[in-house]
């Protein structure tokens, strides 16, 4: 059934974000974004990715887009027309989105041997079975460990260091965003 | 589908019925209440005439809402305005259905009906409809998703009071979030798990079954309760309608049945934050200094759902109460208080509980449960003196007369 649900959840995704891009109205926009967002969350879920899902749901779809909405709302955006669909600009767009696309593209010969074999590194041919959690017994690690433990593990342990240059980064970033808003701190 | 998948699901469904049709009839009650407490608190008798005591006035009020005429005003963004209410409403009953009400309760059954087939069902069953592991994150972002319904509604309604209310809406939505979230992290260290089964296990796991964490983590619960009073935008704090500034703010334009969704929908989100102060530090079900309750039984589940009872409903009242006694913040001054008071203090008191416990495991090393807890509350009652007293200069707690000796207080500060 988890995959009924999956392709449910998926192509509510795909729908949204095309309704993203084709709405006219931008708080329209914002909301199928949410919606997208929302049904990414839910593809976490069914990967037993709990934190994950929450967290997207919390941060994206909770306080990013509300932050979207907020300016679109303060600005009063989306009552006008567009120059958007210009001959030019219209180009533009196709061609990124060619480019985007064929980078995607390598992800089609994937396959779960070929996942597990680049995930050990090992010369020999990996057995997925083997290699990764089946669903179950990843649902039960995350009941003996708590969810924030499933992440919090790797995170700082393996992952220490590029843990803290992503903080020192985006501390750099804070610090940015304040000298550029305040002329005199 | 097996037996024991029917026999969840028809365990589920009846939890789900029973959890929502009380939130439900709670809320609407909860409206008589509030009417009922502002009466008393102003020397008035309330509603009294429909029913016994004014008991059928929701249900009076419900009825009038539903043959109410539904206005549509001329310039509002027609499906969005529709969308709003239901934005605010779904998110608000969603949340109720996390909170545990009562101790687990172990249900076995094995029966087999004509045309459905067997049912069975063999576990100890907790009192949520949906006991998950995500827990208060959960709510966390279950919670933030009810500022949609609110922005959506000032922005389609095309009035400025309404767009007003919208936007304060969100930004007091996400400044507040952001000092609620951390005034968690505490209760996570403490726990080592986000699930409201593991906090209130917790809570209730020492010698004298008494570790409520309002006692080792008060200032969490403090920024917490402030935090819960943006969130559900009740008074002080009810930027988005404020009536004396914006007419009726964000629901302005709305009448009848989609007015009352977005009243259900802030009275669903009190009973949320009410149970979530319990659960998380006032022990949720737990009966305090007895270890009887955690051993399940019927008497049990019952005796603890009374007791969770009486702390939600206590902390309703408290709504209430702050309600009817304070006046309403400032714009800037509920934004100062966000950013410049709780989120500095949530920051620190994350920090210097962490060290805490580094130190009391691995320096101390005290094992105890009591005298850790002892340890917590000492370090609790040092930095209460620190916020309330020294920190404070008599600006915020004290009142108008600490105001008056300060000279200006928050206006100064902000």
């Amino acid at each position: 059934m988890a995959e009924q649900v999956f392709w449910f959840f998926a192509s509510v995704a795909v729908v949204s974000a095309l309704l993203v891009v084709v709405m006219r109205n931008p708080i329209a926009s914002a909301f199928w974004l949410v919606n997208t967002m929302l049904a990414l969350a839910a593809i976490f879920f069914l990967l037993q990715a709990q934190f994950i899902g929450t967290i997207q749901i919390l941060v994206y779809a909770g306080a990013v887009m509300v932050l979207f909405l907020f300016v679109i709302m303060l600005l009063n955006l989306g009552r006008g027309g567009s120059d958007l669909r210009r001959a030019p600009v219209w180009l533009l767009g196709v061609v990124l989105v060619g480019v985007l696309a064929s980078q995607l593209m390598p992800l089609a010969g994937y396959t779960r041997e070929r996942l597990a074999l680049e995930y050990t590194r090992s010369p020999y041919l990996a057995d997925p079975e083997m290699v990764f959690d089946s669903t179950l017994s990843a649902a039960q690690a995350t009941v003996e460990r708590g969810v924030p433990g499933d992440i919090a593990k790797p995170l700082f342990e393996q992952y220490l260091i590029p843990f803290e240059l992503t903080s020192v980064l985006l501390l750099a970033a804070i610090v940015g965003a304040v000298v550029l808003a305040k002329r005199r701190i | 589908m097996t037996p024991e998948l029917k026999g969840f699901l028809l365990v589920s469904v009846v939890k789900l019925l029973v959890v929502f049709t009380v939130t439900l009839v709670g809320v609407a009650l909860l409206t008589l209440m509030e009417r009922k407490v502002s009466a008393w608190m102003q020397y008035r008798l309330g509603p009294n005439r429909v029913g016994f005591g004014g008991l059928l006035q929701p249900a009076a009020d419900g009825l009038k809402n539903i043959i109410k005429e539904e206005t549509l005003p001329g310039t509002a963004s027609g499906p969005l305005f529709m969308l709003a209410p239901a934005m605010a409403f779904i998110p608000a009953l969603t949340l109720s259905s996390v909170i545990h009400w009562a101790a687990p309760l172990r249900i076995a059954f094995d029966f087999t009906l004509p045309l459905l087939g067997r049912f069975a069902y063999d576990a100890l069953t907790p009192m949520a409809v949906a006991d998950l592991p995500v827990g208060f994150l959960f709510v966390l972002a279950i919670s933030s998703m009810g500022v949609y319904g609110i922005a959506l509604a000032g922005w389609s309604s095309n009035n400025k009071y309404a767009l007003l209310g919208g936007l304060r809406a969100s930004a007091q939505m996400v400044s507040y979030e952001v000092a609620m979230g951390l005034s968690l992290v505490p209760v996570l260290l403490l726990t080592g798990n986000v699930a409201l089964g593991e906090i209130i296990r917790v809570q209730q796991d020492n010698a004298i079954g008494f570790n409520w964490f309002v006692l080792p983590l008060f200032l969490s619960f403090f920024v917490f309760l402030i935090s819960g009073f943006a969130e559900t935008n009740r008074l002080p704090f009810d930027m988005p309608e404020a009536e004396s500034e914006l007419v009726a703010g964000y629901h302005t334009e709305y009448s009848a049945m989609k007015f009352s969704m977005f009243f259900i929908a802030e009275y669903a989100n009190m009973v949320t934050v009410a149970a979530m102060v319990t659960t998380l530090f006032f022990g949720g079900w737990d009966i305090p200094f007895t270890r009887w309750d955690e051993t399940p039984g019927v008497a049990q589940t019952l005796a603890t759902g009374v007791v969770m009872f009486l702390k939600v409903f206590f902390w309703l009242f408290f709504f209430m109460w702050v309600r009817w006694t304070l006046p309403r913040f400032r714009y800037d001054q509920l934004m100062a208080l966000g950013w410049r008071v709780l989120l500095p203090i949530s920051l620190a008191y994350v920090m210097l509980i962490a060290i805490a416990i580094y130190l009391m495991e691995n320096v101390l090393g005290l094992a105890s449960g009591l005298a850790r807890l002892a340890v917590l509350v000492a370090v609790n009652v040092v930095l209460g003196y620190v916020v309330f007293v020294s920190l404070d200069r008599g600006i915020l707690i004290s009142g108008s007369r600490g105001r008056r000796a300060a000279g200006g207080g928050l206006d100064r500060a902000a």
